[in-house]
């Protein structure tokens, strides 16, 4: 599915923590994924999940000081970040990789045009004269698919519908040519014939410029749509990493498995639906073994006690479940008869 | 399903008026009927008046003009206690249960609150009792009455909703996207506790959403509306099946479905453009800015809504 193997982003052992009134949450408790080229790779869970804290991570955006990144690596283009120098980081977090954030509709200061929020970039960055950035905004706003783009750069948004924002918000995104884009839940605010024409925009973006990016949604319909590769993210790790087809076809961890059964397809027969019972764990005190135990129908006894292993299950395939470890075999042949 | 009809409303419209010359037409002509014990869902995207349509026909907006009739009777001929007393059979689950619970009440409070204002218990030691067995119902612990809000998850506090809802044994339930604040996982457990409370009860639900795969689980029949205008309604099965009206067939091929062969094949209608203005809505169809099928008439007249088949209503100049 990739279109060039080598890697561009890649995140190990990642762990942030919050210190708040309520005591500290240890919201990302080791996370590791790469990013390939070119990929889109999509992240999944619940709220609370730690996918959102996680891609704030990746951009420098871990508020402080009640936030910190605790322990792990972030590697850009082999460049560690979590060490790196502000103004070097500033260099990468602001050029090489941008975000796109959920809400249009805050994402933009409603006090300057759009024009001038388009070319800040440029300018900040010295990329370019006032009038390169103007002549990149203009042909950026056409890339995204809008009209009257030199008039359009003179107005405020208030003057544009939720969709039109995002638009410009993803134009915004892609002005300093970045290789990653990181869009954390960039369709969850709108309407879904809206949510579409989104979509198609990220693909056609792709093809053209070549860029990255990480879509954090929570929405699986949207993952079926876009994602190349995907992890499924449960109270602060990942469970679940694959391609699309082996988490949609041949997931194997209980939670992935248990989501794809709470959802309701519109073009199958709606008896199928399976809500997962309870909720997911506290993360002010994390549990000892599996997260998921609690929930999960096949949990046994090494699951409450010991956190499970990753275990690689095919190519690209990686699941953190005791089921997939060897001495589980008699157990998993047990419950596939079930 | 042929019963008799528990609540019909006919060309119920609701305007607001934003100024002296500007009319905002947020329900427009909307005519229908709940069986009961049926459950009817009304979808649509933000701004096309199904939330005003639900909050109209409950009372919480006095409407412009049109017919709400209750169990046969005429809800405007009805006296003020009558009215009154129509809310113990008709009661409303909100959207966000962050802001519709009142978070300096306890849990016993807030669900006794409607039991209070109707005086339906003898004595505290009954309205007690009352609350903890609505609890249990909803799938909350008994000891929870002297929690507050805030010790909740929105699953919960949105069971904490339904059992408010449920406490004066209504008949009919107004859900107004009662599952969109929740994740996924916690939507299932929600809409499972709706549809099982439905089934012991014998209750009668309008089923408010945007979110179409959840409506289709949940409902018998459903309609969709467009910039306040009931475009499209049938049973459930034959909405999903061959949906008539041009609106309808986008917003369901819009959906994404999680499964990647199946969307990797598949061919979508693509609306161009957005949701125009409710205040100066186009005239003769309000659809025809969006529609792939536009034709002369369309912009002429407004289409008439029309029973194509037996249940199938469409108002579309397509299909006469």
């Amino acid at each position: 599915m990739h279109r060039q193997s080598d890697k561009l982003l890649e995140v190990e052992n990642l762990h942030v923590s919050f210190t708040t009134h309520g005591g500290e949450v240890h919201a990302v408790r080791g996370v590791s994924f790469d990013i390939r080229n070119g990929e889109t790779f999509a992240v999944v869970g619940e709220s609370g999940c730690g996918k959102s804290v996680t891609s704030l991570a990746v951009m420098g955006l871990i508020p402080k000081p009640h936030g910190k990144i605790i322990d792990g690596s972030i590697r850009f283009k082999g460049k560690e970040l979590t060490t790196a120098s502000p103004r070097a980081l500033r260099k990468i977090q602001g050029v090489n990789m941008s975000m796109i954030f959920q809400d249009p509709m805050t994402a933009l200061n409603p006090t300057l045009t759009i024009g001038s929020q388009l070319t800040e970039g440029i300018i900040h960055q010295k990329k370019g004269s006032r009038k390169d950035a103007y002549q990149k905004a203009i042909e950026m706003l056409q890339m995204v698919g809008l009209s009257n783009a030199d008039q359009r750069m003179k107005q405020y948004p208030y003057q544009f519908s939720g969709g039109m924002r995002q638009r410009i918000v993803i134009a915004m995104a892609l002005i300093c040519e970045p290789d990653l884009i990181i869009a954390d839940e960039p369709t969850t605010a709108l309407d879904v014939t809206i949510q579409v024409q989104i979509l198609e925009l990220f693909d056609y973006i792709q093809k053209k410029t070549g860029v990255a990016m990480i879509m954090i949604t929570h929405d699986l319909g949207v993952v079926a749509k876009c994602a190349d590769r995907v992890a499924v993210m449960y109270a602060g790790k990942i469970v679940e990493t694959g391609s699309k087809r082996d988490i949609f076809y041949h997931a194997k961890h209980p939670y992935t498995q248990a989501l794809l059964n709470a959802i309701v397809r519109i073009d199958l027969p709606s008896d199928t639906l399976k809500p997962i019972e309870g909720a997911p764990p506290d993360l002010f005190a994390p549990p000892e073994g599996c997260a998921f135990c609690e929930r999960c129908p096949f949990a046994m006894e090494v699951c409450q006690r010991v956190q499970p292993p990753t275990t690689a299950a095919g190519e690209n395939h990686a699941v953190a479940c005791w089921f997939l470890d060897k001495r589980a075999d008699t157990i998993r042949h047990q419950v596939e008869i079930l | 399903m042929e019963k008799k009809p528990l609540l019909k409303i006919k060309h119920l419209k609701k305007y607001f008026e934003i100024d002296r010359s500007q009319i905002l037409k947020a329900v427009d002509n909307v005519s229908l009927s709940i069986s009961a014990g049926e459950t009817l869902g009304i979808v649509g995207e933000s701004g096309c008046g199904k939330s005003t349509l639900g909050r109209t026909i409950m009372g919480l907006y006095e409407k412009t003009d049109g017919k709400i009739e209750f169990n046969g009777q005429d809800v405007d001929l009805m006296a003020a206690s009558e009215r009154f007393r129509l809310h113990r059979r008709m009661q409303m689950i909100f959207q966000d249960p962050y802001a519709s619970l009142n978070p300096r009440s306890t849990v016993l409070e807030l669900v006794a609150e409607p039991m209070d204002i109707h005086k339906t218990y003898k004595n505290s030691r009954e309205r007690k009792e009352k609350v903890e067995q609505l609890l249990e119902e909803v799938g909350l612990n008994r000891n929870y009455l002297n929690r507050y809000p805030h010790e909740f998850s929105g699953g919960q506090r949105q069971r904490i909703g339904i059992a408010r809802a449920l406490a004066l044994n209504p008949k009919f339930i107004i859900a107004d996207e009662p599952i969109s604040a929740l994740d996924v996982s916690v939507q299932a457990q929600v809409v499972f506790l709706l549809k099982r409370l439905q089934k012991e009860k014998g209750l009668t639900m309008m089923f408010v959403a945007h979110d179409l795969s959840m409506v289709k689980y949940i409902s018998d029949r459903i309609g969709v509306m467009y910039l306040g205008h009931l475009v499209e309604l049938s049973s459930s099965h034959d909405l999903y099946e061959k949906p008539l009206h041009p609106y309808t067939q986008a917003l369901l091929s819009a959906i994404p479905i999680p499964d990647p062969d199946i969307e990797e094949k598949r061919e979508r209608i693509l609306l161009e453009g957005e949701l125009p203005s409710p205040i100066n809505p186009p005239s003769g169809c309000v659809f025809r800015t969006r529609c792939p099928f536009v034709m002369d008439t369309c912009s002429e007249k407004v289409p008439e809504f029309t029973e194509i088949e037996s249940g199938h209503f469409v108002a579309c100049h397509l299909h006469r």
